[in-house]
Order: structure tokens, then C-alpha cells, then sequence
């Protein structure tokens, strides 16, 4: 028995064959051929095969992952059309007199350097459609077809790396989980792997011999076994059983209302880091957004995000959440996290450092920027705003300020917005205690735990060697939390909790006593936080 | 021959989905259509040679064509989607 340990990006468990994923690789044969015409009309056959293929591509990713996605293929297609592609591999038929499949090959080369030569990173990145297009060809050409991969029964997927293309192909019946050496939590593979409720590590040290052999994909703790022992498979066997019974049970959740066994209501929300984990929050029947951190926008590029960038993807969140409440965070960008173009320096102790509304109030032309996309995405749905890392009421002012600069700005250039809730991040000690004041400049609370825990106990949560004097169940933190709630509540505000204790299925009951109105959690957490407050006796 | 001049203010640029939809726009109008950006001109109908040009926010383009009518409908076109 081997056993390897990697990051788990989605939790359940899965034992089945081993499936090792590897892209083939063309021989592409170069031949004189004797005929141009019989050849020409070889590449024709295939490129009307193809455009079959990219329909059906299509439609499928439409139907499962949403139009945005499906329209690369659309590209890809009208790219085959492509006068100068065609001419290209035409004039090497008819005056190389080389097979199709080589002359497909050579102008798939040929453009992707084109484009690997252009200055901007998009159109560099451009070279990959083509080198696509071309190796979907030359696929059809030579009978071997990458996509129409088919293997009999269920199996665990191991590779290297899966792109988007990879993983939407595959027939969902036949994966029971992912294992990668690259890709990260957000990467396709973790999330299809999320909304489907299977399992997937990455950072593996993935091998080829794997192939074939039996192999236990445990989620839970993040470890593979290859060839296990008959005591581990039935240990893992019979946890299987368990866990498979416990998801189940869970799914017939959806649709119910958050609700105490004597009828106190929560809303039971569901935190989110790009517009794609919306799609999944839905799924697992969120009731909102609680905290959309917003960083994404700003983490993902070399420059700030414009005003357009932001508003349609704070528009695309709210109008997939259908009326539901999304709650924007500010930007929560620090020393901590990078972000190169805004040239902070580095920082001795950068969680207390110049970070999130520090920076904003500073700079009040990136703060704007945001506050002028959240209102005007506000007309889309019934967005919230709210801000991290407060630690005065002068703060609050000061942003309320600059709340009513932008909205005045929008009422001369005529531009629509809805009036929409405004809230603070509670997870500074100082908050927390002056939270009687705070509550009258806002309209809720969300408390941050992880922040308020790192705080509150002088504990750095990056410092490996602090992990066991990292105790968020601290009583001075649920103090505080308590506080909190009951400040909020006599001052107007409704309250929520939105780090990771939220989700902490052991304080649920204390929190509801609390009266806490609100938790917002990972979207695989929804279901299970569902179950446990619906078994409360309150 | 007709054309018109068009400052870029979409941020992405002229990227592949708005370059597949006016090469097919261009196609089905069966007018000869080219796209020029600080000398160097492409054939509006083909994908690959409207990306060559690497088209970003706030390059002015000049749209040339036959056809009056063809060219008006290209304006509505690039005023709307960029």
C-alpha cells in the first residue's frame, strides 16, 4: 500500500480504479502526397466534423457550466474559418504536396507564433485556441480523437493538470474524483469537483503506474492510497457508506427553511470569492451572499480593476442570486496580500498593517471606483455593502461621506442606483467594544472571526508554531461576539457572523442563542449548518 | 468606398468573442469590410487577421467599405459592443 498526502479542494470519499489523465500526443507523419485535390478534400471532411464537434461542445458546456463558457467554442469555430488559416493549409497541399494532417499541423504552429509574438497578454494567450483548433483537426485526421475518451466504469482521474476543456468533456457518471499535481482550489477540476460532491486533492505527486490500480481518494484528510490493504479498504469502505448516507440526507435539506426546532429563523448565507462560486452557492441552496470578498478583482490583474470591470461582475453576482441578498466587502487588500501595482511596502507586521479601508480612505480614487460600481450594480439585485477592518467611528463617517460624494456623482450623470444596506466587518477588538456607537452609523454587522480570534488572542494565524495557542473558542472571543450582538441588536443592526466560525458546527447552537441573525459560510457548508440549526431545541 | 473612425472603449479590447461576431457579421453582408489600426489593415471577415491587429481599449480603428448601408450597420456595431 502507498498512501500520499496532497491539499483535499473538495471533502467525501471515493475508491475506485485509477484513471491516469494524459493529453495524448500526435504522431504527425509528414507524406508526399500524390493527389492536392483528394487531399483538400480530406481537410474539408474534417473541418466539417469538427464544426459538429464545436457544436456539441457547446451546447453541452452551455447546459452545464453557463453561456460565458461555452463561447470560447464559438471562437474556436469561426477561428477554423479563418480565410487566412484555410489559405494557409491550402497553399502547403497544393504546392508542398504534404498530407493534411502535417499542413494542420504547420499552420496551427505557424499562427500560434503569431500570436505568442503580440505584445498584449490576452492575444498571447490566444496561441492556445490555435494550437486547439488545430489539434482537434489533425485528431479528426488521424482517428485519433483527444475528447472522445470512454473508459467502462466509474474511475478516479489522475493527472498532471486538468484545464476546463479536459474536465467538461468527460462524462460526469464516470468520475469519482480528481487528483492533481497542479490546480488549485478554484481551479475547474475543484470546483466540478464541489457542485458534483466528490472528492479532488491537488499538489500530488502524481505517477504514471498509478494506472489501473485500486486507489482511496479520502477528502477529508487529504491522503490517497494506492493498492491499500484489505484493513483500509474496509475501513475506508465502511466510512464511505457513512459519508455517502450523511450527503444524501443532507441534499433532501434543500429547499427547507434555516429554522430552530421552535421556529427562530436564520439566514443561512454562503461566502464567495468570484462570480463563478455564486453558481455553486446556489446549488447548495445559500439563501445569499454574506461576504463577497471583492480582492479577486484586484488580486487577479496587474493593474487596479476599472469601474466597468467591477460593476459587471458585481451585476453578473446579483442577477445569478436572483433577489437574493449579496453582501459586496470592500477591498481587503494588504501587505499581506499582494498586489504589486499599488507599491506598498513591506511591512514588519502587516495584519496590523496599512491594509483594506486603511488604504481606501487614503486613496480615495480607488475607494470611489468600487463605491461607484457596487450602487450602480445595485438596480440588478439587492446588493449590500459593507467594510473591513474598522476600528473607529470617525471611519464610518468618513466613508458615509464618500458613500453620498459617489451617489451625487450618479444622480448628475443620471445613472440609476437603489438606496442599499450598509454594514461593517466586526473583527478588531476596538470594534467590537465600541460596537454600542458603531451600530448607529450602520445598518449591520458582520463579524469576522478569524481576524477578531488573531486579535483578540495576539496570535499570528500565519505562524505554524502559534497553531495550538490559536483557540477561536477563546471566551474572550465569543465574548466579544456577544457583545457585538447585542449592541448591534439594541442600536438597529441586524448581525452576522462571517468567518470561519460560522461554520464551526459546535458553536451554532451558542451563536442562535446569542441571537445571532445571520451566518454566512463556505457554499459546501450551507447544508450541513442547515441540518445542525434545525436540530436545535430554541 | 466608405469609412468611418472608431475610438475602442471597451476594456478588453477587440478580444475574440466581439472579433467572431463581426467576422461573421461581415461575412453574411458579403461586402469586402477592413479594419485598419495605425497602418496595418485587416480583412474584417477573418477572426484570426482582426486579432493580429491586437486591437485594445483606446486605439482608434478606421472601418472601411464598400457599401454605405454595410458600414452603417458596422457603426452600430462597434458603438455598441465597443
Amino acid at each position: 500500500m502507498e498512501r500520499y498526502r496532497g491539499k483535499s479542494v473538495s471533502p467525501n470519499i471515493a475508491i475506485g480504479r485509477i484513471w491516469f489523465y494524459e493529453k495524448e500526443k500526435f504522431q504527425i507523419e509528414k507524406r508526399t502526397i500524390s493527389d492536392s485535390t483528394v487531399e483538400w478534400k480530406r481537410y474539408e471532411d474534417a473541418r466539417s466534423i469538427a464544426r459538429n464537434q464545436l457544436q456539441e461542445l457547446m451546447q453541452k458546456v452551455e447546459e452545464e457550466v453557463g453561456e460565458m463558457n461555452a463561447a470560447i467554442f464559438d471562437v474556436h469555430a469561426l477561428l477554423m474559418e479563418d480565410a487566412d488559416y484555410n489559405a494557409y493549409i491550402h497553399r502547403m497541399i497544393e504546392e508542398q504536396m504534404v498530407n493534411a494532417e502535417y499542413a494542420v499541423h504547420e499552420a496551427g504552429v505557424h499562427f500560434a507564433e503569431i500570436f505568442t509574438a503580440m505584445d498584449d497578454e490576452y492575444f498571447r494567450a490566444r496561441a492556445a485556441d490555435i494550437r486547439d483548433i488545430s489539434q482537434r483537426l489533425v485528431g479528426i485526421l488521424t482517428d485519433q480523437r483527444a475528447e472522445k475518451v470512454f473508459w467502462e466504469e466509474p474511475m478516479i482521474i489522475v493527472a498532471p493538470d486538468l484545464v476546463p476543456s479536459e474536465t467538461v468533456q468527460m462524462d460526469r457518471s464516470k468520475v469519482l474524483a480528481f487528483v492533481t499535481e497542479k490546480g488549485s482550489v478554484n481551479s475547474h477540476a475543484a470546483i466540478l469537483a464541489r457542485t458534483m460532491n466528490i472528492p479532488a486533492l491537488t499538489s500530488m505527486p502524481v505517477k504514471r503506474e498509478w494506472n489501473g490500480r485500486l486507489g482511496i481518494v479520502d477528502g477529508g484528510s487529504g491522503v490517497l492510497y494506492v493498492d491499500p490493504d484489505l484493513p483500509t479498504l474496509e475501513r475506508m469502505r465502511r466510512y464511505e457508506k457513512k459519508v455517502k448516507k450523511a450527503a444524501l440526507e443532507l441534499q433532501k435539506l434543500k429547499g427547507l427553511e434555516t429554522v430552530t426546532r421552535y421556529g427562530k429563523k436564520i439566514r443561512l448565507y454562503a461566502n464567495i470569492g468570484n462570480v463563478a462560486d455564486a453558481e455553486e452557492a446556489l446549488y447548495q441552496d445559500a439563501e445569499g451572499i454574506g461576504l463577497f470578498r471583492s480582492e479577486f478583482l484586484y488580486l487577479e490583474k496587474n493593474s487596479l480593476p476599472t469601474e466597468e470591470e467591477q460593476f459587471e461582475s458585481y451585476r453578473a453576482v446579483a442577477e445569478k442570486m436572483n433577489g437574493k441578498r449579496v453582501i459586496i466587502r470592500t477591498m481587503d487588500i494588504g501587505a499581506d496580500k499582494q498586489a504589486d501595482y499599488l507599491g506598498l511596502e513591506k511591512e514588519e507586521n502587516p495584519a496590523m498593517g496599512y491594509r483594506a479601508i486603511r488604504i481606501c480612505l487614503d486613496h480615495q480614487e480607488i475607494f470611489r471606483t468600487q463605491l461607484r460600481a457596487i450602487y450602480r450594480a445595485s438596480v440588478y439585485g439587492t446588493i449590500a455593502v459593507m467594510f473591513p477592518m474598522i476600528i473607529s467611528v470617525e471611519e464610518v463617517q468618513e466613508i458615509k461621506k464618500q458613500i453620498e460624494a459617489v451617489k451625487e456623482e450618479l444622480r448628475q450623470e443620471q445613472i440609476p442606483f437603489k438606496e442599499i444596506e450598509t454594514g461593517i466587518m466586526i473583527e478588531t477588538p476596538a470594534a467590537a467594544l465600541i460596537s454600542d456607537e458603531l451600530a448607529r452609523e450602520v445598518n449591520f454587522f458582520s463579524i469576522g472571526t478569524n481576524d477578531l480570534s488573531q486579535y483578540t488572542l495576539a496570535v499570528d494565524r500565519q505562524n505554524p508554531k502559534l497553531e495550538h495557542f490559536f483557540d477561536p473558542h477563546h471566551p474572550a472571543v465569543l465574548r466579544l461576539i456577544r457583545m457585538t450582538v447585542e449592541n448591534g441588536h439594541r442600536g438597529g443592526c441586524w448581525v452576522g457572523i462571517c468567518g470561519e466560525l460560522a461554520a464551526d458546527l459546535t458553536l451554532t447552537a451558542e451563536f442562535v442563542r446569542m441571537g445571532v441573525d445571520e451566518l454566512s459560510v463556505s457554499p459546501p457548508m450551507v447544508l450541513p449548518v442547515r441540518e445542525t440549526v434545525r436540530n436545535i431545541s430554541l | 468606398m466608405a469609412e468611418f473612425q472608431y475610438v475602442i472603449t471597451d476594456t478588453a479590447g477587440l478580444h475574440a468573442r466581439p472579433a467572431a461576431q463581426l467576422a461573421r457579421l461581415v461575412k453574411e453582408t458579403d461586402c469586402a469590410v477592413t479594419v485598419e489600426k495605425e497602418g496595418q489593415t485587416a480583412d474584417a471577415a477573418g477572426v484570426m487577421s482582426l486579432m493580429r491587429l491586437g486591437i485594445k481599449k483606446g486605439d482608434e480603428v478606421t472601418v472601411t467599405a464598400d457599401d454605405p448601408k454595410v458600414l452603417e450597420v458596422l457603426r452600430e456595431f462597434f458603438y455598441r459592443n465597443l
